[in-house]
């Protein structure tokens, strides 16, 4: 693998992770989020603060980064006791917004310059870069994705999904929507703070514009891309949107209009993700892998 | 004192503007329940379509009809084969649907017609006022008065017409509408042709007034204007309005006075979360 491949893995496989947060607030608990870049962002602040102002190791700050990220997602999570739907939806817009502008405009985070010379990350005194990188974001990756197979296997995700499907009646069966809207929210942010992290310590540069609006939709444009609610659908989902940008490059200005055009169709054609209940390749593979009823 | 007065009157052409883009996005929501953030996109379609138009003509009334008819088929045809479609889906799958012809319209705009800002060479047929010291340019008048006449207009078919009252009844209950004899996909339809035709005189203002045309022009009032709709109540067109000129006053009279550290356009949304978390069905909405 050369090194322009090996990049883009590795920003495909952090992007994954934040998506697999995205997907346990989006897919298990059907509480829209378009500002998950927010507290992707927040990761990869605390993390570039702790690294180059507190001196922190990568190590030692990955706790603090997760619970700090996960503190603030249950913060900004409780709006969505609030306000339902489209409300959410626009709240969720809103706090990317303000976080963005937060980190834009205060000097303490660096300002328009954003923060750089955030170390890189030490294990075992090898200095982690290329694929020795790649291979440290694949193994978070999995141990994401464990735990969202957990996930659904948890008495948790049975709750989130019954609020998904019908809050009132989840309600009436004893399952507090608070408890497990805020649950899910914790889960997800920390999720995409230990992306953010990742990402901080890979990139050794952070800028507000890294963790903009747009960067929220693509998120989500992947999780729906691949299927909200499954396991695989936010890494094949990623994986898509990650490639296609490459893909379309010798095109050079066509390039974004195409990828968009292609988002558009999708979006349109296959609303339920490739791996959603419906969808032409769930259709294709059936056979091959789900044996029997949907699941 | 003499700049506070100029200031509020650029802060009330400022909430017109918003006013103007907002109301479609009320409309549309009130009918359909999509939060269309491609409306930026048809109002930067006018605000290009205005400009060429008015280019080869040379008439500003050929350029406003002309545009407005435009942007009217564009709002039909984003609805016909986006909305409609996917309206049985849960909310944000149009929602992300129309984040995509946003992006994607204001890339086509500016693979046709260059990323560069483009100037409106175009004055409005509107005097210069004074009321005492005070100044109100030509450019602010024609804002003022479009702005009225265009709520005037649709405070009439709403209220005073048939047409209206079947608007009303399907943004209030469509199926119960469809149920006595109105066609609601029409109704549909004609609110998307009405909203962006509205959208197409705001991009032709704007235009004009900062003398500026450009493809992304668009971005900022898509997501501003959600904002707007959640602080009027989502679906109440008067309530858009008068969030509208309060955030365009706001925003004019803050940036000018209070030193404050967060940039104009982060305003909007600080506003709707407090107003989100006093009131959540926003300042005029009915709690559903």
């Amino acid at each position: 693998m050369n090194a322009y491949v090996t990049t883009i893995v590795t920003v495909i496989v952090i992007q994954a992770i934040a998506v697999c947060g995205l997907n346990v607030i989006v897919g298990y608990a059907g509480q829209i989020s378009l500002g998950h870049a927010a507290f992707f962002g927040i990761g990869a602040y605390a993390a570039a603060l702790l690294a180059t102002k507190a001196g922190f190791s990568f190590w030692l700050g990955l706790p603090l980064v997760i619970c700090i990220s996960g503190l603030i997602g249950l913060l900004l999570g409780l709006p969505s006791i609030r306000v339902r739907e489209d409300f959410l939806a626009i709240t969720t817009i809103g706090i990317n917004f303000i976080v963005e502008a937060v980190f834009r405009y205060v000097p303490f985070f660096g300002g328009a310059l954003g923060l750089g010379g955030i170390p890189r990350i030490l294990f075992f005194d090898i200095r982690m870069k290329g694929q020795a990188f790649l291979i440290l974001a694949i193994c978070f990756l999995v141990i994401c994705m464990l735990v969202s197979w957990w996930l659904t296997k948890s008495w948790a995700s049975l709750a989130c999904y019954a609020i998904r499907e019908d809050e009132s009646a989840a309600s009436t069966l004893g399952i507090s929507p608070v408890r497990f809207k805020l649950f899910a929210f914790v889960v997800g942010t920390a999720m995409a703070g230990l992306s953010g992290s990742l990402y901080a310590h890979y990139m050794q540069f952070i800028s507000a514009g890294d963790f903009s609006f747009p960067v929220s939709v693509g998120f989500l444009s992947m999780l729906v891309l691949g299927g909200m609610g499954t396991l695989w659908g936010p890494l094949i989902g990623t994986i898509i949107l990650g490639i296609l940008p490459e893909v379309f490059r010798p095109l050079v200005d066509y390039r974004v209009f195409l990828y968009t055009l292609l988002l558009l169709l999708m979006i349109r054609f296959q609303p339920g993700g490739l791996l959603g209940e419906g969808s032409v390749a769930r259709r294709a593979l059936a056979p091959l892998f789900f044996r029997g009823g949907k699941r | 004192m003499q700049l506070f007065f100029e200031q509020l009157l650029n802060g009330i052409a400022m909430g017109s503007i918003y006013a103007l883009v907002t109301l479609g996005l009320a409309l549309v929501y009130g009918v359909m329940r999509i939060l269309h953030v491609a409306h930026a996109a048809v109002y930067t379609i006018g605000a290009y379509a205005g400009l060429y138009i008015f280019g080869a003509t040379g008439s500003l009334a050929l350029a406003f009809l002309g545009s407005m008819a435009i942007c009217a088929a564009v709002g039909v045809v984003i609805e016909r084969f986006l909305y409609f479609p996917l309206l049985r889906y849960p909310p944000f799958v149009p929602l992300i649907g129309s984040i995509a012809v946003l992006l994607s319209i204001e890339e086509a705009a500016r693979l046709v017609a260059g990323p560069y800002i483009l100037t409106f060479p175009a004055r409005l047929p509107f005097p210069n006022l004074y009321l005492g010291a005070t100044q109100i340019s030509s450019g602010l008048l024609a804002i003022y008065v479009i702005t009225a006449l265009v709520l005037f207009v649709l405070w009439y078919i709403t209220t005073r017409t048939e047409l209206g009252l079947a608007m009303r009844a399907a943004s209030q209950d469509a199926p119960i509408a469809g149920a006595m004899g109105i066609n609601s996909h029409g109704i549909i339809t004609i609110t998307f042709i009405i909203g962006s035709a509205i959208a197409a005189i705001a991009g032709i203002l704007v235009g004009i007034y900062y003398n500026q045309v450009y493809p992304t022009m668009g971005t900022v009032p898509a997501y501003k204007t959600l904002a707007l709709i959640v602080v009027g109540g989502l679906g109440s067109v008067p309530g858009a309005v008068i969030a509208s000129l309060a955030l365009g006053m706001a925003e004019t009279l803050l940036i000018g006075y209070a030193n404050i550290p967060l940039p104009r356009d982060a305003l909007a949304f600080i506003a709707m979360i407090g107003v989100l978390m006093w009131r959540s069905e926003g300042l005029l909405g009915s709690s559903r």
